[in-house]
């Protein structure tokens, strides 16, 4: 008899050590362009599948089921989150005179808003990548890449971006924008790209 | 030619990633990393590693950008780790694990999900999310908080 109680009592012991199940919420939210896209929520065998703005999967009490949230409610929960949200890597193109690392007279224009925008991320990692047109032979055309690329590196590290977080690489003109045949004058593939992240 | 080699030898050398993962970059309040049984304070600019874990304190919050441009960020109060991360840039194939253990989190995936997309797994207690190319956010709290 002893021993049933006791018995009894543990299995009681252990249910109430157990901790209260944790709640837990899944909201898929719309990008900035609009677009949505898809989580999928596995619990045990039960499958939730989000794919509409500020559709969620929620779990509490134990009870799992899906739920519609509103852009409010989202800012109420991970408000903090998100405001936390790296800002998103971006690319920007700049476009140069033929055959010299001097940026067109448009680009030029461009270039004080890129490093405007550059400067208010913090510990930006950057990645610039110079290009040319078919014009001239391939290994000219690697080099004229090369000072391109550098040249911008020049004007970031004049901002005040430190050298060590830019790279840069020239890919002469293995990697046009528009496909062109040899020796084609292409104001589009004279070009560097600036990738920040 | 050979000046092509020396440039792209240089850029290998410069590479900000080289062994890291990611990268910090917003903390506020109380954030941590803790790395092979250390805990250390998380600031703006810290790499971050593959079997990282990031946890923050009841008035923390903190950032971070990933090779691939995955973005992820954390509230208060908050543990994720980084369980597994890799990522090719040249074939954008990769793999990445996370797991919220307590607190909320915002994903937005990156190149490898683009590329394949069972790339990465977000997990919760009693969840795994699939993401398929998208921005979500995620809580795990205890009851009635």
């Amino acid at each position: 008899m002893l021993v049933l109680v006791l018995g009894a009592l543990v299995i009681l012991g252990a249910i109430y050590a157990q901790p209260a199940p944790l709640e837990e919420t899944v909201v898929v939210l719309p990008s900035p362009d609009g677009h949505t896209g898809t989580v999928i929520v596995q619990r045990g065998s039960e499958r939730h599948v989000l794919n509409q703005p500020f559709a969620a999967s929620r779990l509490a009490g134990g009870q799992a089921g899906m739920a519609q949230l509103s852009d409010a409610e989202v800012r109420q929960s991970f408000g903090v989150a998100l405001q936390a949200l790296p800002a998103r890597p971006a690319t920007f193109l700049l476009y140069f005179v033929t055959a010299t690392d001097e940026l067109t007279d448009e680009s030029k224009g461009e270039l004080k808003k890129i490093l405007a925008a550059l400067k208010q991320r913090p510990v930006p990692d950057i990645m610039v990548v110079g290009h040319t047109d078919t014009v001239g032979d391939l290994e000219a055309n690697d080099l004229l890449s090369a000072q391109r690329a550098e040249r911008m590196k020049g004007f970031l590290v004049e901002i005040g971006i430190p050298g060590r977080q830019i790279r840069t690489a020239g890919r002469g003109e293995r990697e046009l924008l528009v496909p062109t045949a040899d020796n084609i004058d292409e104001p589009r593939n004279r070009r560097v790209e600036i990738n920040v992240r | 030619m050979r000046w092509t080699l020396l440039v792209c030898l240089f850029c290998f050398a410069a590479g900000v990633w080289a062994g890291d993962v990611g990268q910090i970059k917003a903390a506020t309040g109380a954030v941590f990393l803790e790395r092979q049984g250390q805990r250390l304070p998380a600031t703006v600019g810290m790499p971050v590693q593959e079997s990282d874990t990031l946890v923050t304190g009841a008035d923390g919050s903190a950032g971070v950008t990933f090779s691939d441009n995955s973005l992820l960020s954390v509230g208060p109060g908050s543990v994720l780790a980084i369980e597994r991360y890799a990522f090719d840039s040249t074939t954008h194939n990769g793999h990445f694990d996370a797991s919220l253990k307590k607190g909320t989190l915002a994903v937005v995936s990156g190149k490898m999900v683009k590329q394949s997309p069972d790339a990465m797994r977000v997990r919760t207690p009693s969840s795994i999310m699939g993401v398929r190319g998208t921005e979500f956010v995620v809580k795990v709290s205890e009851p009635g908080s």
